[in-house]
């Protein structure tokens, strides 16, 4: 479903992926991990069409980046740690706008659905600007799930969500990878990301310098891995 | 058609957004009309005029003023999409991204021109001039949208930059220059009633203006927000 | 381009440049109403029509980069903007240097120099626009954007301001009966005009190659710094 091939991207001379091999398979939720910089919201972003790569190839559901892009779109549902929503509209305005921009027909019935499935159907006339991070949090992902996407990119989705909300959107995320969608998640949280996942992924010095089950190991070997693999070469 | 259809249905979904949040938050109109109240307060204030003079130059107070309120509206209108991140969400549609553009720029001229609309009469009573001029109201029509087009592409520039808000009129202001001076002597030449055949010029030199440079954008907006 | 082609083009350069010269000062004859001061208006054409060449190639090159990512043609338009802007400035000011005798004014508003004018300034918002943005690729990007919109938009101020008045003296034939200060040229000094436009051409290449091999230098010690700091 994710396909990426000796993916570079560069900044002007500052190299940032160096050569990145990537595959996710339909139905599998990868969790991407690395230190801060190793360049995962910059991948995300080239996977989500939002940039485009140096060098290298890219394929979302079977479309070749940057010449299909407009086709992977419709498969993709994006979360951003930035919620991308308009604060002085209410939630289902937002939906609403995000419904036509995706060519939805008949999307009233879809709006509560998803709105349902994020447990905001409650508060859908409020205003965005009123919702706490966490609500804004799922209200980004019901947006992403909209159009019934085949694949779900996640860049730090827990960024600044307390311990209540997190666990909500844990409760999402297992939804969302139980219907069969592919889903490739950044984290900093390192547990939760292994919790998650079928398969955790470490991007460390623009590379992807290893690749796990999660079935095969546990949390404590897994942590001990990331920190040999990220230390690695200083 | 369906193609064309999609077209528009973006084109318009955009345009409602931008409508739907400006009448709630009331950000853009009211920082615009404060500002053009206030210029045409300064202008009175700096030009002392006898009245004769002061006539003559109305037009080019109403269009220094559009021009300057334009750029704040412009400005505004854009970072607020880029602050957000919202504009991410924007291009990540599966939609022609010169529809985004163009709803936006329909949602910035329809701002300048509710700005326009709710000024001159102000400057009926300041000027001490009738408005209510069919042809002064397509020239403005006209003008606005100009400004509208080139500024909208240009701010989704100047956004970017270090200097963000300031670089704006920088970028802005030489290149609209046609459209100021064409918009200037044409209302001029409405005000006072003149023959078509004084304001034809001034009108063809607009109409090109917009046309060219909607084409050119067309052509362009891709490259501006893709990364 | 090998540095032994460059330096034959300084040579050539140098060459026409000096023969242009001692055509405008010794083979043109004197002009019967200006007197010597109209000397000055080959170089100021001249000047002119590079400033034009350097932002059109701006607008080539803009496309081109748009097209292919190339960064070869960003370099080249940025610094043709560079090349086009000194000789905009040079046009200027040797216009006010021929105004102020036959005119008896420094600066006028007609419709070429307040279109030279303007076109300055939308090429040192170009290079504020460049200055102000730092990622490299968006960098070359906007400046492609704006060389494109600068340029289209030039002749349109230039018709704005024309149809509203003027007082230039009319060169290249416009039948505008309002115009002052005809200029009628013998077969000599249509000879020197021609003549000092290629000079100038060939200045134009000649600057614009060295400026390119001087940046390409400049780029290949970044590179190598950025080497041996992350070694």
């Amino acid at each position: 479903m994710i396909e990426a091939r000796a993916l570079t991207k560069t900044f002007g001379l500052k190299l940032v992926l160096k050569g990145v091999h990537l595959d996710v398979a339909p139905g599998e939720f990868v969790a991407l991990l690395g230190p801060n910089g190793a360049g995962k919201t910059t991948l995300l972003r080239i996977l989500a069409t939002l940039a485009r790569p140096t060098l290298g190839q890219v394929k979302i559901a079977g479309f070749s980046l940057p010449q299909a892009a407009s086709a992977a779109r419709q498969k993709l549902g994006v979360v951003s740690h930035q919620p991308l929503l308009y604060s002085d509209l209410s939630a289902e305005e937002n939906l609403r706008f995000y419904a036509r921009m995706y060519g939805l027909g008949q999307y009233e019935a879809r709006l509560t659905a998803v709105l349902d499935q994020v447990g905001l159907a409650a508060r859908r006339r409020d205003l965005v600007r009123t919702f706490s991070r966490g609500m804004q949090q799922r209200l980004a992902i019901a947006r992403a799930l909209l159009h019934e996407p085949e694949v779900m990119l996640f860049d730090e989705p827990y960024t600044g969500l307390d311990h209540a909300a997190a666990n909500m959107l844990d409760q999402v995320l297992r939804d969302v990878a139980a219907r069969g969608r592919t889903v490739l998640m950044t984290t900093h949280d390192l547990a939760r990301g292994f919790a998650l996942a079928n398969r955790v992924l470490i991007l460390a010095r623009g590379v992807i310098a290893h690749s796990a089950r999660t079935s095969e190991m546990g949390l404590n070997g897994f942590l001990q891995t990331y920190e040999r693999v990220v230390n690695e070469r200083g | 058609m369906s193609a064309v259809n999609a077209y528009a249905r973006t084109v318009a979904a955009v345009l409602w957004k931008d409508l739907t949040a400006e009448i709630r938050s009331k950000e853009l109109l009211s920082a615009m009309l404060v500002f053009s109240l206030l210029v045409v307060l300064i202008f009175n204030f700096a030009l002392e005029l006898d009245k004769a003079a002061r006539e003559n130059v109305m037009a080019g107070v109403l269009w220094v003023t559009a021009v300057f309120s334009g750029t704040l509206g412009l400005n505004r209108s854009l970072a607020l999409e880029k602050d957000r991140g919202s504009l991410d969400g924007l291009l990540l549609a599966p939609v022609d991204r010169s529809a985004i553009y163009f709803g936006k720029v329909l949602g910035n001229w329809l701002f300048m021109l509710t700005v326009q609309v709710i000024v001159l009469p102000v400057f009926s009573i300041l000027f001490n001039r009738p408005i209510l001029n069919p042809m002064l109201i397509v020239i403005l029509l006209l003008g606005t949208a100009g400004y509208a087009v080139i500024g909208t592409l240009l701010a989704s520039m100047a956004i970017h930059t270090r200097a963000r808000e300031v670089m704006l009129p920088i970028l802005l202001l030489p290149v609209t220059v046609p459209v100021l001076v064409a918009a200037v002597r044409a209302s001029s030449a409405a005000l006072i009633n003149a023959d078509w055949e004084d304001i034809a010029p001034w009108f063809n030199l607009l109409l090109s203006y917009d046309v060219i440079f909607i084409g050119v954008a067309y052509m362009v907006f891709d490259y501006v927000v893709e990364e | 381009m090998p540095q032994r082609n460059l330096t034959l083009l300084n040579l050539l350069t140098l060459g026409i440049m000096l023969i242009a010269t001692g055509l405008v000062f010794f083979y043109a004859p004197t002009e019967r109403e200006m007197g010597e001061v109209q000397r000055v208006f080959y170089f100021h054409v001249a000047a002119g029509w590079i400033g034009g060449l350097a932002f059109f190639v701006t607008l080539v090159t803009g496309i081109l980069y748009l097209r292919t990512n190339n960064s070869r043609w960003d370099m080249i338009g940025y610094l043709s903007v560079e090349i086009g802007l000194v000789f905009s400035l040079i046009n200027i000011i040797s216009g006010s240097i021929w105004a102020r005798p036959i005119w008896n004014t420094w600066w006028t508003w007609d419709p070429r120099l307040t279109t030279v004018t303007i076109l300055v300034l939308v090429y040192v918002a170009y290079i504020m626009l460049r200055q102000s943005l730092e990622d490299p690729e968006r960098r070359a990007r906007f400046a492609a954007v704006y060389g494109i919109i600068g340029f289209i938009s030039v002749p349109l101020t230039f018709f704005s301001i024309r149809i509203w008045r003027t007082i230039h003296p009319v060169v290249i034939g416009s039948g505008d009966p309002e115009a002052q200060g005809q200029m009628n040229m013998t077969p000599a000094m249509r000879f020197t005009f021609i003549f000092a436009l290629i000079a100038f051409t060939v200045l134009y290449a000649c600057l614009l190659a060295n400026r390119l091999r001087l940046e390409q230098m400049a780029q290949r010690v970044e590179q190598l710094k950025l080497k041996i700091l992350s070694a």
